[in-house]
C-alpha cells in the first residue's frame, strides 16, 4: 500500500495546492512542498529500514492488484533499490522545484502546482510500475502536464518547444506500445501465458527474431527520453523554454526515467538481443559524449549550455548501461543520480540568474561573482562537478562508466574520454561568461536569499557526498543490477 | 410473426411507435420542452426495451432483422448517443429555431434509421434503415435553415447521400442477380470460403463504396468537412457518433457473416482504405483552425484506426471495434457538447473558429477542461477511454500480424497529437481580454456532459465491465 501512497501523495497534495491556491496562493505552495517533503521521508525512512536488513537482495515493497484480468493487466508496483534511489531523488527534486517557483510562478499558481504534482506522480509511477501496461500508463501521464508544464509557464517560445518535446516523446512511445503488445503475444504463444507482468515476463525471455525488433522498439523510446544522439534534438528547446522547475524536472528526472527503462525493461527483458545491440548503442553513447560537450562549448544561452550538457553526460548513461559489466552499470546509475543533482542546481542557478537581471545571454552576463558572491561559488562548484572534478559525485560515476567500458571495448571508452577534455572546456568557459569576467552591464543585484541558499546548499552537500562516498548508493542498487545479469546467464551471450 | 418475434424487435418498435404518437403530439400543439421530454422518454424506453429482447435473442425476426447480443449492444449504444445529443440540444434550439418540436421527432427517425441498420441481416433492411437515417439527417442537418453553412450542408449531404443510394442499390441488384439471396447468411453460404464470383465481388465492392461515404472514408470523405461545420453542433455529434456507429455495426456483421477479411481482393482493399483514410483524416486536420471542421478530418482518421481490427481476427478485432465505438461516442458527444454550450447564437455558424478559444480556460475553466480532456481521449493519452481504445485495437490488430496498419496507425496517432494538443494549448495558453460571454445556464446540457466526462475518465481506468460486455456480445 505504501507504494501506491508514494505515487497518490504528490497528487493529491496538487489537488489540494489547487484547490488552495483560488484562495491563497502562500497556503497552495506550502501544501505543495509539504506533500514532496512526506514522500521523501516516507522514502529516506524506507531506504533506512532496508539498510539496517544491509540491502537484501528482495524487493522492499511490492503490491499486486488485478487490474484488467482479460489482458493480464494488474496493478502491479514492486520497489526494488534502484527504484528506491530514483524515488527519493524525485521526492528531492520535487521540493526543489516547488521552491524554484516560488517567485518565478506568479500567474495562475494553483494550475502550475497541480501540473507539477501530476508529473511528479507520473514519474514515481514509472519508477515503481511492475507491469509493463502500467508502466505505458505512467510513462504517457507523465507527458501532459509536462506539456502544460512547458506550454503555458514556459518562456517566449514555449509552445512549439512543447510540441516539439511532446511529439518526440509520444511518437516515440507509440513504438514502445506496439513493442509492449508484441512482447505479449510472443511471449503468449511461446508459454501459454498472456501477461504483462514483468517478473513473468523476465522469467522467460524472449528470443528469436521478434526479440531484436521489439528491443528496438523499447530501445527508440528510451533513446528518446534519455536523450542519446541522434534523438536529442527535442531537448535543449524544452529545456530552454521551460520554466526552472520544468527544466529541473526535465533535467533531473525525466530523462533518467530513459535510463532507468533501459535498465529494467530494455535489458533484462531481451538479454540477447540487447548484447547483439551493444556496440550499436556503445558508438551512439560515445557520439553523444563528444557531439553534446562540443555542442555545449559553443552555446551562448546560459541555459541552452547547461541543457547540452545533459547530452554529453547521458551519452555516459548510455555507455555504462551498454557496457554490460556490473563496473560500468554501477557507474552509470551513480551518474543518473549525480547528474539529477548537479544539472538540477545549475539549472537552479540559471532560474536565480535570470531572475535577477532578466536575461541569459552569455554576452550581457559576467561578473556576477561581485555582486552576488553566493552565485558564483555554487556556479563554480556544479559547474566542475560537471566537467567531471574527482571529489564530486559526477566523477565517480563517468569514472566507473570509463573503466568499465575498457573491459570490453578499449577503443569507446579511449574516445569518451575525451569528452572530458571538451568538458573542462565548456564548464570553464560557463563560469568565466557569468560569474567571472568583467561586469560588463554593471550587475548590482539582490544576494541570495535564505530559501535559495538552503536549496543549493543542499544539493551541494549531496554532490560532495557522492563523490567522496557513494558507497551506499552502490549497495543500495547492487540487487537490481544482479537481475541484468542473471536474465543475462539464461542466454548466456552477454559480454 | 410471432409475440416473440414483436418483443425481440422491442427496442426498435418502441421508437417506431413512439415517434408516430409524437408526431401526432406535436400536430396538437404539444410545447417545445414537453416534445423534449417525450423524446427522452422514448429513448429511455426503446433502452430499456433492450433487457427485455434479450431474453429473446438471438432470433431472426421476419429474415430481415437479426437480434442477438451483438446488435443490441449497437443498438443500446446509439441509443444512448441520441438520448445525449437530445439533453444537448434543447438550449441550443430554443436560442435559434423558431420552432423546435420536429427536431425531436427527426433524432426519433434517425434512431430508427441506425437501428434498424445495425441490427438488419438482409440488404433490403439495411437499405430501408440507411435511407431512413439518411432523410432524417437532411432535415437535421439544415434545421438551422437561416445560417447558411446550414442549408449548404444539407443539401451537399442530400446529394451525395441520393448518389450514395444509387450505388447501394446498385450493388445490391448484382449481388442478388448473381445469388438469389440479399440475405448476408445465406449469400456467404453459398460459395465456398474465399472463393466469391467476380460479380458478386463488384456488388460488394458497391457496398463498399457506400459504406465509405457513409463512415467518410478516404476517398469518399470530402463532403464531411462542409456538413460538419455547416451542421448544429448537437446534430454534428449525432452524425460523428450514431450514423457512423450504427453503419459500421453492419459493416462489422457483413465482414464476419462472410468471413470477408480471408479474401484478398477485400483485406487489400479495406487495408489501403484505412491506411489513406487514417494519413488524409490526419494530414488535413493539421491545417485545420476551424474547430469543427477539424474534428471532421479526426473522425475521418478514427473511423480509419477502426478499419484495421476489421481486417484482424474476428473475435478480437470485433470487440475491440465495439469497446473502441463506445469510447468514441462518449468522447466525440462531448467535445460537441462543449461547442453547443459554448455557442451563443449569432449570425454565423457556431463557436468554431480556433481563435475563439483562446483562453478559454480562464473563461470557462470547467468547459475548457472537459474539451481538453476530450481532445486527450482522442490523441489517446491515458487515463481516457481513448487510451484503452488504441491499446485494444492495435493489440487486436498485432494479435493477427497486421504489421503494417499498425505501423502506419502509430505514426498517425503520433501526428495527431500534434493538432488536438495546439488546440489544448490555445485554450490554456495566452490568455485573453476580458470578453466574458455569459452562457446559458440550462442543466440538460451539462448533466450530458456530466456522463460523458465521467464515462471518458471511468472507461479510462477500470475498463474491465465494458470489456467484459463487449466480448460476451460475440459469443
Amino acid at each position: 500500500m505504501i507504494l501506491t501512497w508514494i505515487i497518490a501523495i504528490p497528487a493529491i497534495g496538487g489537488v489540494l495546492a489547487w484547490i488552495a491556491a483560488q484562495r491563497n496562493v502562500r497556503a497552495a505552495r506550502w501544501i505543495a512542498l509539504a506533500a514532496c517533503f512526506f514522500d521523501l521521508v516516507i522514502s529516506v525512512s524506507l531506504w533506512i529500514s532496508h539498510r539496517s536488513l544491509g540491502f537484501p537482495g528482495t524487493l522492499i515493497r511490492e503490491q499486486i492488484v488485478p487490474w484488467v484480468p482479460r489482458f493480464g493487466v494488474s496493478y502491479h508496483l514492486a520497489m526494488d533499490g534502484l527504484s528506491l534511489l530514483l524515488v527519493i531523488l524525485t521526492a528531492l527534486l520535487g521540493i526543489m522545484a516547488v521552491a524554484s517557483s516560488w517567485k518565478e510562478i506568479t500567474e495562475r499558481v494553483g494550475g502550475f502546482l497541480l501540473s507539477l504534482m501530476l508529473l511528479l506522480s507520473g514519474i514515481l509511477g514509472v519508477f515503481l510500475a511492475y507491469d509493463l501496461f502500467l508502466f505505458y500508463f505512467f510513462w504517457e501521464l507523465m507527458l501532459i502536464p509536462m506539456y502544460f508544464v512547458i506550454g503555458i509557464w514556459g518562456h517566449e517560445n514555449r509552445v512549439q518547444a512543447a510540441i516539439k518535446f511532446f511529439l518526440f516523446t509520444f511518437i516515440s512511445g507509440l513504438f514502445m506500445l506496439v513493442a509492449i503488445i508484441g512482447l505479449y503475444f510472443v511471449h503468449g504463444r511461446a508459454t501459454g501465458v498472456y501477461t504483462f507482468d514483468y517478473p513473468t515476463l523476465l522469467a522467460s525471455p524472449v528470443t528469436g527474431r521478434y526479440a531484436s525488433w521489439l528491443m528496438l522498439g523499447f530501445f527508440i523510446a528510451f533513446a528518446v527520453k534519455l536523450p542519446s544522439f541522434p534523438f536529442h534534438t527535442w531537448l535543449p528547446d524544452a529545456h530552454t523554454e521551460a520554466p526552472t522547475a520544468g527544466s529541473v524536472i526535465l533535467a533531473g528526472l525525466m530523462l533518467k526515467t530513459g535510463a532507468y527503462g533501459l535498465i529494467r525493461f530494455a535489458l533484462p527483458l531481451f538479454p540477447g538481443a540487447s548484447a547483439a545491440f551493444a556496440p550499436i548503442a556503445l558508438v551512439l553513447g560515445v557520439a553523444g559524449i563528444i557531439y553534446g560537450a562540443v555542442l555545449t562549448s559553443a552555446q551562448r544561452d546560459f541555459k541552452r549550455m547547461v541543457a547540452y550538457t545533459s547530452v554529453s553526460h547521458m551519452g555516459f548513461v548510455l555507455l555504462g548501461i551498454y557496457a554490460g559489466n556490473e563496473l560500468a552499470l554501477q557507474g552509470a546509475v551513480l551518474e543518473i543520480i549525480s547528474h539529477g543533482i548537479s544539472t538540477g542546481a545549475l539549472f537552479l542557478l540559471v532560474g536565480m540568474v535570470q531572475e535577477r537581471t532578466g536575461t541569459r545571454d552569455l554576452k550581457h552576463l559576467g561578473g556576477l561573482w561581485a555582486t552576488v558572491p553566493r552565485i558564483g561559488g555554487f556556479t563554480l562548484l556544479f559547474a566542475l562537478a560537471a566537467l567531471g572534478l574527482p571529489g564530486l559525485g559526477n566523477f565517480a560515476g563517468e569514472f566507473l562508466v570509463l573503466l568499465g567500458t575498457f573491459q570490453v571495448n578499449p577503443a569507446a571508452s579511449a574516445v569518451a574520454s575525451l569528452g572530458f577534455i571538451f568538458s573542462v572546456i565548456y564548464a570553464l568557459r560557463l563560469v568565466q561568461k557569468t560569474v567571472l569576467g568583467p561586469n560588463k552591464e554593471n550587475w548590482s543585484l539582490p544576494k541570495l536569499s535564505i530559501r535559495e541558499t538552503t536549496m543549493l546548499g543542499i544539493l551541494a552537500a549531496l554532490i560532495i557526498w557522492l563523490g567522496l562516498y557513494p558507497q551506499p548508493i552502490f549497495d543500495t542498487a547492487r540487487a537490481s543490477q544482479s537481475v541484468i545479469r542473471q536474465s543475462a546467464s539464461k542466454v548466456g551471450d552477454l559480454p | 410473426m410471432t409475440n416473440a418475434d414483436l418483443l425481440a424487435i422491442l427496442p426498435i418498435a418502441a421508437i417506431g411507435v413512439l415517434s408516430v404518437a409524437l408526431m401526432i403530439l406535436i400536430a396538437f400543439g404539444m410545447k417545445s420542452r414537453f416534445v423534449m421530454l417525450f423524446a427522452l422518454a422514448s429513448l429511455a424506453v426503446s433502452f430499456a426495451g433492450i433487457f427485455l429482447a434479450k431474453s429473446y435473442a438471438p432470433r431472426t425476426v421476419g429474415a430481415f432483422l437479426r437480434i442477438d447480443a451483438f446488435s443490441l449492444y449497437f443498438i443500446g449504444l446509439v441509443t444512448i448517443g441520441a438520448f445525449l445529443v437530445v439533453l444537448l440540444s434543447y438550449r441550443y434550439l430554443e436560442m435559434r429555431a423558431s420552432r423546435t418540436s420536429e427536431f425531436y421527432l427527426l433524432v426519433l427517425f434517425a434512431v430508427l434509421g441506425m437501428q434498424t441498420v445495425a441490427s438488419s441481416i438482409h440488404l433490403i433492411s439495411f437499405f430501408l434503415g440507411v435511407e431512413v437515417l439518411s432523410l432524417s439527417l437532411y432535415g437535421l442537418i439544415g434545421y438551422t435553415l437561416g445560417d447558411k453553412h446550414s442549408l449548404e450542408g444539407a443539401i451537399k449531404y442530400f446529394v451525395l447521400a441520393a448518389a450514395s443510394s444509387a450505388f447501394l442499390l446498385f450493388g445490391i441488384a448484382l449481388v442478388y442477380a448473381e445469388n438469389g439471396t440479399m440475405n448476408l447468411e445465406k449469400l456467404f453460404m453459398l460459395p465456398a470460403n474465399g472463393s466469391i464470383s467476380i460479380i458478386t465481388l463488384f456488388g460488394i465492392a458497391l457496398i463498399i463504396v457506400v459504406f465509405g461515404f457513409k463512415l467518410a472514408l478516404a476517398p469518399f470523405h470530402t463532403w464531411s468537412p462542409d456538413v460538419y461545420q455547416g451542421s448544429p453542433a448537437p446534430v454534428t455529434a449525432l452524425i460523428a457518433s450514431g450514423s457512423k456507429g450504427a453503419v459500421l455495426a453492419f459493416f462489422l456483421r457483413m465482414m464476419m457473416t462472410g468471413n470477408l477479411a480471408h479474401n484478398k481482393t477485400v483485406f487489400l482493399t479495406i487495408a489501403i482504405i484505412s491506411a489513406a483514410t487514417m494519413t488524409v483524416g490526419n494530414l488535413l486536420a493539421l491545417f485545420q483552425r476551424n474547430v469543427k471542421r477539424l474534428l471532421a478530418y479526426s473522425s475521418i482518421a478514427h473511423l480509419g484506426y477502426l478499419l484495421i481490427p476489421l481486417l484482424a481476427d474476428g473475435l478480437f478485432g470485433a470487440s475491440s471495434i465495439a469497446f473502441y465505438l463506445a469510447g468514441y461516442f462518449v468522447t466525440i458527444i462531448a467535445a460537441f457538447g462543449v461547442i453547443t454550450i459554448l455557442s451563443t447564437p449569432r449570425t454565423e455558424g457556431d463557436m468554431d473558429d480556433s481563435r475563439e478559444y483562446k483562453g478559454l480556460a480562464l473563461r470557462h475553466p470547467l468547459l475548457a477542461a472537459i474539451f481538453a480532456l476530450c481532445l486527450v481521449s482522442l490523441t489517446g493519452i491515458p487515463p481516457t477511454v481513448g487510451f484503452l481504445a488504441k491499446f485494444y485495437i492495435f493489440s487486436a490488430a498485432i494479435h493477427s500480424g497486421l504489421w503494417v496498419l499498425v505501423i502506419i496507425g502509430i505514426i498517425n496517432s503520433g501526428i495527431s497529437a500534434f493538432y488536438y494538443l495546439r488546440l489544448v494549448v490555445t485554450m490554456y495558453g495566452s490568455p485573453v481580454g476580458d470578453e466574458q460571454s455569459a452562457l446559458q445556464k440550462d442543466l440538460f446540457p451539462y448533466i450530458a456532459l456530466g456522463i460523458c466526462t465521467l464515462l471518458i475518465l471511468f472507461l479510462g481506468v477500470y475498463p474491465t465491465p465494458l470489456i467484459r460486455l463487449v466480448e460476451s456480445i460475440l459469443h
